[in-house]
């Protein structure tokens, strides 16, 4: 399973602040992991409409699209960060 | 060196903080220090009040790794970043960085450091909060990342 985190704006559209799945099938990476969202349901679909504007981490550290992920990871999806 | 990291909800004190960088030691020479604040408009526009998300574990990592990067480029002897997370009103104070060195210019310009990196590489995210009701996410700046960028220049 992988347990997937949602914050700031992306957590709103997504509807949710985090959920468990199963690896997708043939996800091999951040930006397999995204497509799969977009195409899930609506609220993703709209989470994920500019993926270039989404940030993500893979077990606390941050990630890039071509990341790869593995069952048991952590991964998150937020916007850039805007702190200070 | 062991940073002090705190992400906290409750205010901070500048000055007590100061002091419990320094306790003990004589040999700090200069202690650099930057202290953000919640402005009252955004873009121009007012605004009431200003929630901060963070991303629990991670932060603390993020921090901790800026802070050790600043030590590998000045000699620090001392260093302090704590950020207020949830709900705070203009005039909160929400950022404090501290940065202790035998000589001034290390202290400053590591607090410089600290800060821009903290802006660029922590995972908070500012959602501002208008008169009418309404909210919005804040969109990171290119400023922010210039400004950090600056250092890798």
């Amino acid at each position: 399973m992988l347990e997937i985190l949602y914050f700031a704006w992306v957590k709103d559209r997504m509807g949710r602040a985090q959920e468990s799945l199963p690896l997708p099938p043939g996800a091999t990476t951040v930006a397999d992991l995204a497509a799969f969202l977009q195409t899930r349901d609506p609220q993703g679909a709209q989470a994920f409409i500019d993926p270039a504007s989404i940030r993500a981490a893979v077990n606390q550290d941050f990630a890039r699209p071509s990341t790869t992920i593995h069952d048991g990871d952590e991964v998150a999806f937020f916007p850039p960060v805007t702190g200070g | 060196m062991m940073p002090t990291v705190r992400v906290q909800p409750h205010p901070f004190d500048t000055g007590a903080e100061i002091a419990a960088l320094t306790h003990g030691r004589t040999d700090v020479g200069g202690i650099g220090c930057f202290v953000g604040s919640v402005r009252d408009t955004a873009a121009g526009r007012p605004i009431t009040a200003m929630t901060l998300e963070h991303y629990p574990g991670m932060t603390e990592r993020a921090l901790t790794r800026i802070a050790d990067d600043a030590a590998s480029r000045w000699p620090l002897q001392a260093c302090t970043l704590i950020h207020r997370v949830g709900r705070l009103l203009p005039g909160e104070l929400i950022v404090l960085v501290l940065a202790a060195s035998p000589h001034r210019r290390a202290a400053l310009d590591a607090t410089a450091f600290l800060i821009d990196w903290l802006k660029t590489d922590a995972p908070f995210w500012k959602q501002e909060h208008f008169p009418d009701g309404t909210a919005a996410w804040v969109a990171n700046t290119e400023a922010d990342t210039q400004a950090a960028a600056r250092w890798t220049a």
